[in-house]
């Protein structure tokens, strides 16, 4: 029964190869998402009216949109719009980062909006200017609010970056369907649903490892604090 | 040092300072009583800057803190300059609004390092000094968490102190204290009232600190001054009625 | 390439067609996910722990990995061991499955939201469990989740185009289809994404308003 769910190696070897793909997606994603969190969950609560607004309508839009609907867009419709090339690992970047950035930037709102107000009114009767209120008070006790729904949000891009396998890029999902029509070649002896469980598997660790990490990072934050908050 | 000159602030429909006019002298520490949700409080938050009032100027050491000379004219003041003349006033909290992600030092020295420009040395010697000033020195290292309520409104106090202001606000800073706490802060009041250059204007209910260390004392009630004067007026002999209203309510206790 | 309106105007009618289908996947997926969500949820909160276990790994599992691989597996995998489904029911199985640990998690939020008492004073006027939960836990249950029911019925909407991988002819696989033919692809995935944002943002502010309702915030 076990050879039926056991992958040959070279079928490993791919399904591995793939998998550096996905996380090199993932962390560019992420990196991408993370900055345009920050930057527009900051926006929204900027005194300035139109930069409310102007915030209000990318989240709006990058949330509204489905992922993979702008994936295709960024991949087949922008490139002849302007006249440029992109390659499927920046177009699929860009498109998962721009929607994690929509949904990060109200997962910051919230964080920031969660610190009392009187931390704000100290910093005023200190003196300090917007930008050190936000990076020395605000922020850092904006991180262990934002954290918890941020790591969530990562487990959906993880999720998201199979969608890249749509538009050529050889992912862990790419990968997968490579295997199940060249299934002939590799000569398994495992039945193609376990071809696919075995794919999931590796997606679960995936996720559980960036589980794991963010579960660190909230520990380190409290104790930051002190201890118990 | 502190002129107000018919400030006028609402929230909606609710008047709560109603063309004031207030002068603080240098030196001068000057305790504002009167009933809760009078606008005590506001007077220190207009001042503050945390609440911009409607109408009326507000002069800090010569210079208005809303407004901007431009001539003969005033106009609004931009954000840099408001920063400039609140660089001389600082304010305490009543629920004393630390950093609880900063040891009680870090708390002391993060604005005179950001903000005056100080080298963190500098600003740890300066922070060391005003803690031990307020009997904390051995709790330098500790997280706000770890303190009591009178040993966090002493961090404050010092906090504040490290910017050298000219005025110093103190917001009903004892009303968030367990009882055997407040003698504590007190005692640090006492001591900086002792300082002849450091302009104070105090909300609070502690009525016999206040009869003590205070040069005037101002009844506020709906928006407008009622009565003020030096304590041994306003305590024992207050002329309006509903003074003596108040303060037998508060006295009674 | 300029946008060419004519071109987007004549092919219109199809995006518009295929949208429709999307929608029908979205409820029909809704209304599976919803039953399915409220079994994993009981079943992830029996007091067997042999139960219990099972549902929680399972409803983790499904939860962590990508639809996108689960759609290929329902499709592609299953008639391997002779099952075998048609676009549509692959997609709609796939969203309600998917979508169901995340109503399941809903459900469990609003379940343990339900005041301790109300469990003791069924325990006291000895309702039995079948009694207690239908006509006490979840109908107090139910409400509560209904916001965060609410914003997964408007994510499974976003998720729905990945139809157009195993063959939906939903809005995206129109889009895609009109597009490699003629090899214009902005005018007809522009209209995609415009049709999809009138429909997805509207729902989201309903589903706002909803949480103010129902006092929801999580």
């Amino acid at each position: 029964m076990l050879e039926n769910f056991i992958l040959s190696p070279q079928a490993y070897t791919r399904l591995w190869e793939g998998t550096q793909v996905t996380v090199l997606v993932f962390v560019f994603s992420t990196a991408l998402g993370t900055a345009l969190s920050l930057f527009f969950g900051v926006a929204r609560l900027a005194p300035q009216r139109w930069v409310r607004t102007l915030a209000s309508v990318y989240v709006e839009f990058a949330r509204g949109v489905s992922a993979i609907i702008l994936l295709f867009w960024m991949f087949f419709a922008l490139p002849p719009l302007l006249g440029i090339s992109l390659t499927p690992m920046v177009a699929g970047v860009l498109a998962l980062g721009i929607n994690m950035g929509a949904y990060g930037a109200e997962v910051v709102r919230g964080g920031i909006q969660a610190v009392p107000e009187g931390q704000t009114e100290a910093t005023i009767a200190l003196n300090m200017t917007d930008r050190q209120r936000l990076a020395h008070v605000v922020l850092p006790q904006a991180i262990p609010v934002i954290l918890p729904p941020f790591g969530n949000l990562m487990i959906e891009i993880l999720k998201g970056t199979a969608l890249v396998s749509l538009i050529t890029l050889s992912d862990l999902a790419f990968e997968v369907q490579k295997l199940r029509v060249n299934r002939v070649v590799i000569a398994d002896s495992a039945t193609t649903p376990m071809l696919y469980i075995n794919a999931l598997i590796f997606y679960c660790i995936l996720a559980q490892t960036v589980t794991a990490v963010f579960g660190y990072f909230e520990r380190r934050t409290v104790r930051s604090f002190g201890g118990a908050r | 040092m502190v002129r107000m000159r018919d400030v006028t602030l609402a929230f909606g429909e609710h008047v709560v300072l109603n063309g004031l006019d207030l002068d603080v002298a240098a030196g001068e520490k000057v305790v504002i009583i009167g009933p809760s949700g009078s606008g005590k409080t506001t007077i220190l938050r207009t001042i503050m800057t945390l609440n911009r009032p409607q109408s009326g100027t507000i002069e800090i050491d010569g210079r208005q803190l809303y407004h901007e000379e431009k001539g003969d004219d005033l106009v609004p003041a931009s954000e840099k300059h408001i920063r400039s003349v609140r660089s001389d006033i600082s304010m305490v909290f009543q629920h004393f609004n630390l950093f609880p992600h900063k040891t009680a030092l870090e708390n002391v020295t993060l604005a005179p390092v950001k903000v005056l420009g100080r080298s963190k040395a500098e600003a740890e010697e300066e922070g060391m000094r005003l803690l031990t000033e307020v009997g904390l020195a051995d709790k330098a290292g500790a997280r706000p968490i770890q303190l009591s309520g009178g040993q966090k409104q002493r961090v404050a106090i010092a906090r504040s102190l490290a910017m050298h202001p000219k005025v110093m606000l103190f917001d009903e800073v004892t009303s968030a204290l367990d009882p055997e706490l407040v003698g504590d802060v007190l005692n640090v009041l006492r001591k900086l009232a002792e300082r002849g250059d450091m302009t104070m204007m105090l909300v609070t209910h502690e009525m016999g600190f206040a009869s003590e260390m205070a040069d005037r004392v101002v009844m506020f009630d709906q928006g407008r001054i009622l009565e003020e004067g030096p304590p041994s007026q306003i305590f024992k002999q207050p002329r309006e009625e509903r003074t003596q209203r108040f303060l037998r309510a508060v006295l009674s206790h | 390439m300029t946008w060419d309106w004519e071109f987007a105007i004549e092919r219109f009618p199809d995006i518009a067609k295929g949208m429709l289908v999307t929608i029908q996947a979205t409820l029909m997926g809704m209304a599976l996910a919803l039953v399915v969500g409220l079994i994993l949820a009981l079943g992830r909160r029996a007091p067997q722990k042999w139960i219990a276990w099972p549902f929680r790994a399972v409803i983790e599992f499904i939860r962590s990995t990508p639809l996108l691989i689960q759609l290929f597996f329902l499709y592609y995998a299953l008639p391997e061991v002779g099952v075998v489904l048609d676009p549509m029911p692959a997609l709609v199985f796939g969203l309600g499955l998917h979508y169901g640990t995340y109503c399941s998690e809903a459900y469990r939020a609003g379940i343990d939201d339900v005041a301790r008492g109300q469990w003791e004073a069924s325990t006291a006027l000895n309702l039995g469990t079948v009694t207690t939960w239908a006509s006490v836990i979840l109908p107090q249950a139910i409400p509560t989740s209904i916001p965060a029911l609410g914003n997964y019925f408007v994510a499974m909407f976003k998720d729905a185009p990945l139809g157009s991988t195993i063959s939906v002819a939903g809005v995206l696989f129109m889009a895609r289809s009109i597009g490699s033919s003629t090899f214009r692809y902005l005018e007809t995935l522009t209209m995609a994404g415009f049709l999809f944002l009138l429909v997805s943002i509207p729902a989201a502010l309903l589903v706002r308003r909803l949480e103010g309702r129902y006092g929801y915030a999580k």
